[in-house]
């Protein structure tokens, strides 16, 4: 599916091993193509460490996956990209603004770059799908209402979903949902993408239409995206850049590099759920 | 010694959450000044909590009236004086029962709505996702409700007074004879504006404030469970009640001086 | 533009209910209308007001013309009330205010018999002739005493 390789990985060198996070993050995505960039953060929800000491670098216009078990830390990561959770030490850098001590009101400058698809689609279900996609449009443009549907549809039919725009989201199926969440992430045209588990229950052929449309909207927008998933297969196959978070520390590299690594707990993880292309797809 | 640490506890957590309820208050107040009227949300959510409680303000209102009326009918007709019938009637109903029920009929009724409402609505995620896309979820979910309580709560206080008063003259004169003019007269010779139904528009826009700030800030710090956002709709009933009939003494002690 | 015009209706007729039912309260069973510019203040002094209140009718041939609208104590500790009237009526100088009881055990209010004189009282006169209220506590005491007496002699 893809071929490019990471910026800065070293593919053709056998040798190359992931980068494992001791403090400073991956040196091979430099900072001046570092979209997002977290430095030592720590962040607890009460007594519950979530990170101790966090560092990585996520590289611009790529795709970069974060993986990790159940309760590793994977959705907080995004939502401390979002502003909707704050750490409690440590830099984090979105696109050349620090947003470790921003407030809420400064938040919403930066927020405007962002797009997020949430898990469950969090669409407003008072709303029809067509309103829905319109909302943030209306919200943030003088665009009339011609042109905002204009825009709607544009929206709707590159996700696949045209003509049913007038459906309010209970009555779309669970990939439809999906669909409907990234094309409102979208439509605002962001700098970074941000999908919550986007795979997550699907039957094999939406979540290959997902990867097709995630891969589509990152050629198209050059946006940023960050994936965090536990669908080893499919992230593993849309990939330039892979952040492992594991209980004590983050490993960080390009797909290949985490396949080939000696690193027994990585190797393990990978291998959970079956090899690339294995029998999870 | 653990009560006594537990009874602490539990104060300075009653008083924290109190200032946060002052602290969401506020960002309503500064939301609901803001330039940007989000009016068609405003006539929604009135049509919700005010076009939608219509029937059961007024059934209940007729329901009260009448009730006052059949007691304090047995009452005063011991004393001869039944020809003050109406001036009992209209005077409990303007100062205390039209202003309280109400609020505790909304309360039930609207207040729970939307609280389980904006509940819902956190446990989705919907509101993180007007946060990503940089909308305030105070202006557009919270406010437009709060002030929709807040307007609708006198106009439907003054629906169940004067439907309370109509079931009042309905049992005082049709059903227990007494004269309709005494009924009318003594209603209106014993009710000043300033003092009664001045004061019970205050109360009841008072009541509307305090109930559209409980509803909607329970619905906003609602544990987002299923359990979470059931917990929170009985926290506004029972929060929400108690106030209403705590404030009420106050307001009646300071406005009746 | 709206896209729900029945639901704008009806929150329409809500509302316009809602002020009819304040308005009726106000107007109406409150009385908005005295205490606005069309009332005259009139004062009289009685030694005896038996428990009229503020606010008590003030009637003329039991029809309601107006109310007390404060009752005070003056120098010599009587009853200094005033009463608002309605601006239009014209009372000769020599009009009678009495405190009377609806009922026998009824509230107190002021009527006044419209006397004969050419001249009229204008806002703010006082009402020279009064007649107290009638304390039933005083005509069960007189009876008594004028029953000891009749024994006595």
């Amino acid at each position: 599916m893809r071929h490019e390789p990471c910026l800065g990985s070293q593919t053709d060198n056998k040798e190359a091993e992931p980068y494992v996070g001791k403090g400073a993050p991956c040196a091979r995505v430099s900072p001046s193509n570092a979209q997002v960039e977290f430095s030592g953060v720590r962040m607890a929800f009460g007594q519950r460490v979530v990170f101790r000491d966090l560092s990585c670098r996520f590289p611009r216009g790529r795709v970069s996956v974060i993986l990790g078990g159940s309760g590793s830390g994977k959705s907080t990561l995004l939502r401390l990209i979002g502003g909707l959770v704050r750490a409690q030490a440590g830099r984090i850098v979105v696109d050349g603004d620090e947003i470790t001590h921003r407030s809420e009101r400064q938040m919403y400058a930066v927020r405007r770059k962002l797009g997020m698809m949430f898990q469950d689609g969090a669409l407003l279900d008072s709303l029809t799908l067509f309103d829905n996609l319109a909302f943030p449009l209306r919200e943030h443009t003088a665009m009339t209402e011609p042109e905002i549907a204009a825009a709607v549809r544009e929206a709707l039919a590159a996700v696949g979903l045209a003509g049913i725009e007038e459906l309010l989201p209970n009555q779309l199926s669970g990939g439809m949902v999906k669909r409907a969440s990234l094309a409102r992430a979208i439509i605002m045209k962001p700098v970074i993408l941000l999908c919550d588990e986007p795979f997550s229950g699907l039957d094999p052929a939406s979540v290959r239409l997902i990867e097709t449309l995630l891969v589509d909207v990152n050629h198209r927008l050059q946006a940023t995206m960050l994936i965090v998933s536990h669908h080893i297969a499919s992230t593993m196959r849309i990939a330039d850049h892979v952040v492992l978070l594991l209980p004590d520390r983050a490993v960080e590299g390009s797909p290949a590099e985490l396949r080939r690594t000696t690193d027994r707990r990585v190797a393990g993880f990978l291998d959970e759920d079956g090899a690339p292309g294995g029998a999870r797809a | 010694m653990n009560a006594i640490r537990d009874l602490g506890w539990a104060a300075v957590r009653f008083v924290a959450d109190l200032g946060r309820l002052t602290r969401f208050g506020a960002q309503i107040g500064r939301a609901a000044l803001s330039p940007r009227v989000r009016a068609r949300l405003f006539v929604d959510e009135l049509f919700k909590l005010g076009v939608l409680s219509l029937v059961i303000i007024c059934v209940c209102g007729l329901a009260v009236g009448m009730v006052l009326s059949l007691q304090g009918y047995t009452t005063l007709v011991r004393f001869g004086a039944e020809q003050s019938l109406g001036a009992v009637v209209g005077l409990s109903l303007i100062r205390e029962l039209g202003p309280v029920l109400t609020a505790l009929l909304a309360t039930g009724r609207a207040g729970s709505a939307t609280t389980a409402e904006i509940g819902t609505m956190v446990a989705t995620e919907q509101l993180d996702a007007l946060r990503m896309m940089s909308v305030d979820p105070i202006d557009l979910v919270a406010t437009p409700r709060a002030l929709a309580m807040t307007a609708a709560m006198p106009l439907l206080s003054a629906l169940f007074i004067v439907c309370g008063l109509f079931g009042g003259y309905l049992v005082g004169v049709g059903l227990m004879g007494v004269d309709p003019g005494s009924y009318m007269s003594s209603l209106r010779s014993a009710v000043d504006f300033r003092d009664d139904v001045l004061g019970s528009l205050l109360k009841a826009l008072i009541f509307g404030v305090l109930v559209g700030l409980i509803a909607t800030y329970r619905g906003h710090t609602a544990v987002p469970t299923s359990a979470g956002v059931g917990a929170a709709t009985t926290s506004t009933v029972v929060v929400a009640s108690v106030s209403v009939l705590i404030f009420d003494y106050f307001i009646t002690a300071l406005w009746g001086v | 533009m709206s896209r729900a015009p029945v639901r704008d209706l009806l929150v329409g007729l809500f509302v316009l209910a809602g002020l009819g039912a304040v308005a009726y309260l106000s107007l109406s069973v409150g009385g908005v209308s005295y205490g606005g510019p069309r009332h005259m203040a009139l004062y009289a002094d009685f030694d005896e007001t038996g428990g009229l209140k503020p606010r008590a009718q003030v009637v003329i041939a039991g029809v309601k013309v107006g109310q007390v609208a404060s009752i005070t104590l003056d120098q010599g500790y009587r009853a200094h009330v005033r009463v608002d009237v309605d601006a239009a009526l014209k009372l000769p100088i020599d009009t009678t205010a009495s405190i009377m009881t609806a009922g026998l055990l009824g509230d107190r209010y002021v009527s006044l018999q419209v006397g004969g004189n050419d001249k009229l009282l204008q806002p703010g006169d006082q009402i020279t002739m009064t007649e107290s209220a009638v304390v039933l506590e005083r005509v069960i005491g007189k009876l008594i005493y004028g029953a000891d007496r009749g024994k006595s002699q």
